[in-house]
């Protein structure tokens, strides 16, 4: 057993009571025989129990109902606990403490019930009556100490009552140390001195003087400094930046500064008098000298002479091509101008034609420059003034030679191929007129340029004869005009001879022309026909138009009668409408290009007989009534397409030939084979090549485009479009790739295919005003007429 | 005439020769056919040209030696006969 230590017991179980959470609990080492205490916990007077519920009963001890958390404890009496181990012996609960109980002092023993097992079973005993005493007393004190407690809480609210502090002995806590190190104590005593002096010599006057401190020996005490090992320090590192730089050298000369000068100086060749060349000259070295280098001198000589070894080939080769692209060969001068006073004010050229044999002699027509409201404005004034065609020559720039009349301003005509003396021209109101002037032919074959002056000699008797048909200009009237119902109704933008190797019947059929003369015209107007004309009698209308001319035409005298049977009864052979299938709105047609048209005067003259001026009477045309009753025929295999430029600048390819519609069964013309809108203005110009036959050059609005017959795709080539309108055009006649292009600026544009593509090869400014038509004529030399 | 006359005016009437000279070895001219100020520059250029061609060709090979110079120009060709004591200048326009 272990022993009991008094002062273990007091402070253990006041410790225990006041820390009565925090003890631990450890499980009491169980012994078989004896009780075991807590004195491994610091309570060897508790003996911790288990008692069962019987063993509860007896001692009236049981769980929750004599012993409760309030009173945990029990007395019981020793004599009880004996009787109990007398009663059940080994059995009693009591029995491991049985020698405790006996030896207890006290009658009563203390058992609590340890409900929170703290000492491992549910029941302890105390021991000894001290610790009885002292558990009694505790819960007590704890009761009271609760209590005073309790009240305490509220009343420091209510009062406080100061406690003046009452003074304790210090408790050194270890803070003087600190204090003591940092105080500043004096490690070593101080040193006194005491100076001590007469008491006379105070306030004495007293005296300064200088005086040299090395020469007194103890004026001065010097502490001089030395270096003292202790405190020099060893510089044992040193840290340094190092550059590397190129070696510097500073190096300095003075130098004698010159400046430039200008010097001269003078000299003469040194020269052998006269004596002395003569001598020298004499002299047999020079004279073997020369003998014997003459040779080879002379072979070098003839050598040059032979041939110049050191020419280029290649280089005197290219010299002659430089003079090719010469631009002043190719600049356009104005050769002749030709203005009418009287005439021609204010009037717009509208075309132009050389007559076809005679040269030097232009065919002008011109047209009042009048819009449509204008012109009926001043239809009044209009019908004063006669519309012309005027024939101008070169010899003469004044004074037109001849002047056809016209009922109406022409804007278009041309010459009859076979026949130079008429003409054939269309007007604005759509008629077509005709002209005779085999009478005037003589004269203007006579009037040549400015040629040779036999020749005017011999003109003269004819002129003297003549004075009036020299001064005054002649005007002629037309022959026939066509039939104002039955014709055109609008202007007349296009006409042309049909060449006489074939002829047209009424269903645009072609036939052999037995006659060999040009006799239809086929002409384009803006009332969207093409009419096809002829110029025979047509034999359906012979009567009827031989009662109205009776009547109504009084022909003036000097008129030829050559077309009168056509005059005002005229009518087309043949009509075609240019119509759009899809609307009302029909083409416009402004220019027409057929097949063999546009034939050289060239040409004509190697296929046909050379033309000369007809005299009157003679021409063929006075027998064309002929012509008509013979049968004709039909030629095969004849291409009847042509080309037409309309007003909304579309290219059209289309057929001539009627065809009877199943539908109706009248003759309607056939669909176009090809339509192209290229252009974007009127086309102005459809023309054909004069070198390819089926190379069609057609301008309108701003560009110009270049056709194949036959190449239905489009054209072959489109220009991009210029800065300023095209209004005229035309093919040279020397040059296949060359053409002429009118601009409204007055510039004219040559265009060569061959060297350019894109754009003019050249372009020259010939007038302010708009350029309204060329026409180029070749005659040993091209010639060129663009007109305003 | 002498010699020497009859041999120059034979060069001189070739067919597009200029001007013939006859200079010494010091570069003095002695006959000409050009005027003075002409001639004087003519000969003393090319007396030094040949003297420099000649030590050229004699540098390079020393047994070889300068026999005739040719200096073909744009306009004309200028021919120069030398010799130990003298130079014979033909200038001639080789172009027909």
């Amino acid at each position: 057993m272990a022993p009991k230590t008094p002062n273990k017991k007091g402070t253990a179980v006041v410790t225990k009571k006041q820390n009565q959470e925090k003890t631990k609990q450890a499980l009491p080492v169980s012994e078989e025989v004896a009780a075991t205490n807590m004195e491994n916990m610091g309570h060897p007077e508790i003996y911790p129990l288990v008692l069962t519920t019987k063993t509860q009963e007896i001692f009236n001890c049981r769980v929750d109902e004599d012993v409760t958390d309030k009173q945990p404890y029990k007395l019981i009496k020793k004599a009880d606990i004996i009787a109990d181990f007398i009663n059940r012996a080994a059995v009693s609960d009591f029995y491991p403490v049985k020698k405790l109980v006996q030896e207890y002092p006290g009658d009563e023993l203390l058992l609590v019930y340890d409900k929170d097992f703290k000492y491992g079973l549910n029941f302890y005993l105390v021991s000894t009556e001290e610790a009885k005493e002292n558990y009694l007393k505790s819960p007590e004190e704890q009761e009271e100490q609760e209590e005073p407690r309790e009240y305490k809480e509220p009343s420091p609210e209510d009062t406080y009552i100061y406690k003046p502090p009452v003074s304790k002995p210090w408790v050194s806590l270890g803070s003087e140390k600190e204090i003591e190190e940092e105080t500043v104590k004096e490690s070593t005593k101080p040193i006194t001195y005491m100076i001590s002096r007469k008491r006379g010599q105070f306030g004495a006057p007293f005296k300064f003087s200088d005086q040299n401190a090395s020469s007194v020996k103890d004026a001065y005490i010097e502490c001089t400094a030395y270096p003292d090992k202790n405190f020099t320090l060893k510089h044992l590192e040193k840290e340094v930046g190092m550059q590397v730089i190129p070696k510097v050298n500073d190096t300095s000369t003075q130098t004698r500064w010159v400046y430039p000068k200008n010097a001269t100086t003078q000299y003469y060749p040194r020269e052998f008098s006269e004596e002395e060349k003569e001598t020298i000259g004499q002299s047999k070295p020079l004279i073997d000298f020369l003998n014997n280098m003459s040779i080879s001198v002379e072979i070098a000589l003839q050598q040059n002479e032979i041939m110049n070894t050191f020419i280029d080939d290649w280089k005197s080769l290219a010299e002659d091509e430089g003079t090719f692209g010469d631009k002043t060969d190719t600049h356009l001068k104005e050769y002749q101008s030709f203005t009418d006073l009287h005439n021609l004010t204010e009037k717009m050229i509208t075309c132009v034609s050389w007559h076809p044999v005679i040269y030097g002699l232009i065919a002008v027509s011109v047209a009042v420059r009048f819009s449509f409201e204008e012109r009926v404005q001043f239809s009044g004034k209009l019908l004063l003034q006669p519309s012309l065609i005027l024939f101008w020559s070169f010899s003469d720039p004044i004074h037109p030679q001849l002047m056809l009349e016209s009922p109406d301003d022409i804007f278009c005509f041309k010459f009859c191929p076979n026949d130079p003396n008429i003409i054939a021209g269309g007007c604005i109101n759509g008629q077509i007129v005709l002209w005779d002037i085999s009478a005037h032919a003589e004269r203007i074959e006579n009037i040549k340029t400015g040629s040779t002056r036999i020749k005017k000699a011999t003109l003269k008797p004819m002129f003297l004869l003549e004075p009036e048909s020299n001064k005054e200009t002649m005007y002629i009237r037309h022959c026939a005009v066509s039939s104002i119902e039955s014709g055109h109704r609008k202007v007349i933008t296009d006409i042309h001879w049909l060449p006489g190797t074939f002829e047209i019947n009424r269903m645009g059929s072609v036939f052999e022309n037995r006659s060999g003369i040009s006799c239809q015209l086929v002409t384009c107007s803006a009332d969207c026909t093409i009419c096809f004309w002829d110029i025979r009698t047509q034999r359906t209308t012979t009567q009827q138009t031989d009662k109205k001319k009776e009547e109504v035409i009084e022909v003036p005298f000097d008129v030829p009668p050559t077309f009168l049977h056509l005059d005002l009864s005229w009518k087309p052979l043949c009509r075609l409408r240019l119509s759009k299938s899809e609307t009302t709105l029909d083409h416009c047609p402004t220019k027409v290009s057929l097949n063999d048209d546009d034939a050289s005067y060239r040409t004509q003259d190697k296929t046909l007989p050379p033309i000369k001026v007809v005299k009157a009477g003679e021409s063929p045309y006075y027998n064309l009534e002929g012509g008509m009753a013979n049968h004709l025929k039909p030629i095969e295999d004849f291409c009847t397409k042509f080309f037409v430029g309309t007003e909304e600048g579309e290219v059209i390819y289309t057929d001539w030939k009627m065809e009877r519609d199943p539908d109706t069964g009248r003759l309607v013309p056939k669909k176009p084979v090809s339509l192209y809108a290229v252009h974007d203005g009127a086309v102005h110009t459809v023309q054909r090549s004069p070198f390819y036959k089926d190379i069609i050059l057609t301008v309108g609005g701003w560009n110009i485009a270049i056709w194949k017959e036959g190449v239905m795709s489009g054209p072959l080539l489109q220009s991009s479009c210029a800065p300023k309108r095209f209004t005229s055009g035309h093919w040279s006649l020397t040059r296949p790739g060359v053409f002429y292009i009118g601009r409204e600026d007055g510039n004219i544009d040559i265009w060569d295919l061959l060297e350019k593509t894109h754009e003019p090869a050249q372009s020259q400014s010939i007038c302010i005003t708009t350029i309204t038509y060329i026409k180029p004529w070749t005659f040993s030399g091209g010639k060129h007429e663009p007109l305003l | 005439m002498t010699e020497v006359e009859e041999t120059l005016k034979r060069i001189q009437s070739h067919k597009g020769v200029i001007g013939t000279m006859v200079v010494n070895a010091e570069g003095i001219p002695i006959r000409t056919t050009l005027d003075n100020s002409t001639t004087v520059q003519y000969a003393g250029l090319l007396h030094q040209l040949t003297m420099k061609a000649r030590s050229t060709v004699r540098d390079i090979d020393p047994q070889n030696d300068l026999t005739f110079l040719r200096i073909r120009s744009k306009k004309h060709e200028i021919m120069v006969a030398p010799d130990k004591e003298y130079l014979l200048i033909v200038i001639q326009n080789p172009c027909e």
